[in-house]
């Protein structure tokens, strides 16, 4: 988009985007409370008594790997399952024993669930009309939402006459089209390639903005959730592990399985050796001769065993030592590259064994990279690099 | 297909169609046959459909058959899509393997003993054995074959689909309607055409559960066969072959014209 009108709008949604943030605000009531939610499938606790508050407005992902109870916890806002135990409430109202038909939630089916037998245009009219809309009302509806998915042209076709990507138009239309409270989104781009999927992802972000409406999503895919989300709850084992929003989660998670699963990261196991006010010492296994500092505050007492989170990107590989005494410096030798166009990832052994990534962008044009295979290289980072995490 | 085929291919093919079309031909041949000899060739005619036509015994016997197959289908129908759906959708409940026990028991069971105990089942309640216990008798043994055709097509039927139904307002009751049936219809219809033709053709169990005033069409041909073939039979048996031959010319065509739309469709999608 290049006129003036919209970029205008892309500054507004910045702006909103900036400012919205209902969970730290104590007056705020939250649209969808889960309170001690669990759900068991005869020996099975896909949720375990889990409390999780979202916000009117809120673009909130569900993120973990497959069988982590995400899904479950989505298909239980829906009506599809119900909990056994716990309570879920919409805007106030408890939806336990509520049955998905009667509930103002809609969901987009990660298969898309498209009725084969209807045309594109009876597929979005197919949940107005269970409301007996006036005949009028809904083909205006229709027409609206038509045009907010692109698909203007393809009223009349059935969904095998439409590509992946127009099938999941269609899909996002008609959960749309009934104005639910609450959009719920399972794995909504999963069967699309890559560049669609960003794609689609910005669309999302910019459709959600321009209804006010609360999307939920699940996914197990992090760079989707960074992507789309306002907060992210990270899930394992039916628990939640972290809810934050991106950002947060990125630079300062909060466990190793945090750091783990979202984006890459190396994981250094350590010791405390001296704790300051905003600052720890660390003595990591794989380079003992080293003190690592790091300007965080540390739960852990001194002796404490502790782990250190560092993301590829916050490690500089150099062949000289670095000028500046404060930053952190590891020694190593270059075990492998790889070379991904955009950047290049160091794959640096350390003296004991230990490897760690070093992500490094390709600045200027060069076919022949200046480090290169066993060469010594000096790993450095600053204190503010690093995150401790004590479990 | 390949082109050319070798002369192994050939002759199993000729062997094949002469194995199951000679006889057929045979009898086609010989409903045109001017003299009343089976066996003895005497010129083209069309005295024996005329003589048909006039023969008041086949043509109520075949009204009756018309008149239990179709009952037989559509109730059949109903009650084998009841059972494919129960059996597909509820897991697990309390008498789940004896009721598909039960369901496709037909399905191996010699007629003459499924014959038999009907007729046992019939006297023992005191029921007038006629029309009606033909057709009870013809949903009994037709119910598990439209079962196993709707039952294979839910196996592959999304679920989300229902979901999404329910998702966007309908009621369970409705879904099934407007969105279930709709999309297992093609199963159900041949499920249905299976039923009719099974019951069309039935002669062991019609004969076990029949009684007076309800003779079906084979029943008849087979009782006046024994009394000799005549060409008359071989004209009636020849216009069952015709009416049956149209009627899967005519589903063949629907099919591929379906399986055509398709790809076409497909191939529009795939260009954008």
């Amino acid at each position: 988009m290049s006129n003036g009108v919209a970029e205008k709008t892309q500054k507004t949604i910045g702006g909103i985007r900036r400012k919205f943030a209902p969970w730290n605000d104590p007056q705020a009531v939250p649209l969808i409370r889960y309170q001690n939610v669990t759900k068991r499938f005869g020996e099975f606790t896909a949720v375990d008594n889990l409390s999780l508050d979202i916000y009117e407005r809120e673009f909130f992902a569900l993120l973990g790997p497959s069988g982590c109870g995400k899904t479950t916890l989505m298909r239980m806002l829906a009506g599809f399952e119900e909990p056994t135990e716990g309570m879920i409430t919409l805007a106030g109202q408890n939806l336990v024993g509520t049955p998905p038909y009667k509930r103002q939630t809609n969901m987009m089916f990660q298969s898309y669930a498209l009725f084969p037998h209807m045309s594109v245009w009876d597929n979005i009219a197919f949940g107005l009309k269970q409301d007996r809309m006036e005949k009028g009302a809904i083909a205006a509806r229709v027409e609206e939402m038509l045009k907010l998915v692109k698909l203007e042209k393809f009223a009349k076709r059935k969904p095998h006459q439409l590509s992946g990507g127009q099938r999941q138009r269609v899909a996002l239309a008609r959960s749309l089209a009934k104005r639910p409270k609450v959009l719920l989104l399972d794995e909504p781009l999963g069967a699309l390639d890559k560049k669609l999927r960003e794609e689609t992802q910005f669309e999302l972000m910019d459709i959600q903005m321009e209804l006010g409406m609360t999307f939920l999503i699940v996914t197990h895919d992090q760079e989707e959730a960074m992507t789309v989300a306002d907060r992210i709850a990270v899930m394992n084992h039916g628990k939640l592990v972290q809810v934050d929003q991106p950002a947060v989660i990125y630079e300062q998670p909060n466990s190793r399985y945090v750091a783990d699963f979202v984006g890459d990261v190396n994981i250094l196991d350590a010791k405390v050796e001296a704790l300051a006010p905003g600052a720890v010492t660390l003595r990591a296994e794989a380079a003992p001769d080293m003190p690592i500092r790091v300007a965080q505050e540390c739960p852990a007492k001194v002796g404490d065993s502790v782990a250190l989170a560092l993301r590829p990107e916050k490690l500089r590989v150099e062949l000289d030592p670095p000028a500046d005494p404060s930053v952190n410096t590891l020694t190593g030798t270059i075990w492998d590259i790889g070379y991904l166009g955009d950047l290049s990832i160091y794959h640096v052994e350390l003296p004991n064994g230990v490897r760690v990534k070093a992500a490094k962008p390709n600045l200027t044009r060069m076919v022949e990279r200046p480090i290169t295979w066993d060469d010594k290289v000096y790993v450095s980072f600053t204190p503010d690099a690093g995150v401790v995490l004590t479990s | 297909m390949r082109k050319g085929l070798s002369w192994f291919n050939t002759t199993s093919i000729a062997l094949g169609f002469a194995f199951l079309y000679i006889p057929i031909i045979l009898l086609v041949i010989y409903s045109f046959n001017a003299s009343r000899l089976v066996t003895v060739w005497a010129g083209f005619s069309f005295h024996w459909y005329v003589q048909l036509f006039h023969n008041q015994q086949l043509l109520d016997a075949a009204w009756v058959t018309l008149r239990v197959a179709f009952l037989t289908a559509t109730i059949a129908t109903v009650l084998g899509t009841m059972a494919a759906i129960t059996l597909t959708r509820y897991g697990r409940f309390i008498g789940r393997t004896l009721f598909s026990g039960m369901v496709y028991a037909p399905l191996v069971m010699p007629e003459v003993i499924t014959g038999l105990s009907l007729l046992l089942l019939f006297v023992a309640i005191g029921l007038d054995r006629g029309f009606w216990t033909i057709t009870l008798a013809h949903i009994t043994f037709t119910m598990c074959f439209v079962s196993v055709v709707v039952q294979s097509r839910l196996v592959t039927f999304d679920r989300s689909l229902e979901e999404a139904a329910l998702d966007l307002g309908c009621t369970p009751f409705r879904t099934f309607f407007v969105i279930t049936l709709p999309i297992i219809l093609p199963a159900v219809v041949s499920g249905w055409m299976l039923a009719f033709t099974l019951s069309l053709d039935d002669l062991v169990i019609a004969s076990f559960t029949t009684g007076p005033g309800a003779t079906t069409l084979p029943m008849r041909i087979y009782s006046q066969v024994r009394l000799g073939v005549t060409p008359e039979i071989n004209a009636a048996c020849t216009i069952l072959i015709a009416i049956v031959t149209v009627v899967v010319i005519i589903a063949s065509i629907m099919t591929k014209r379906q399986e055509m739309e398709r790809q076409k469709a497909e191939r529009l999608a795939a260009a954008g």
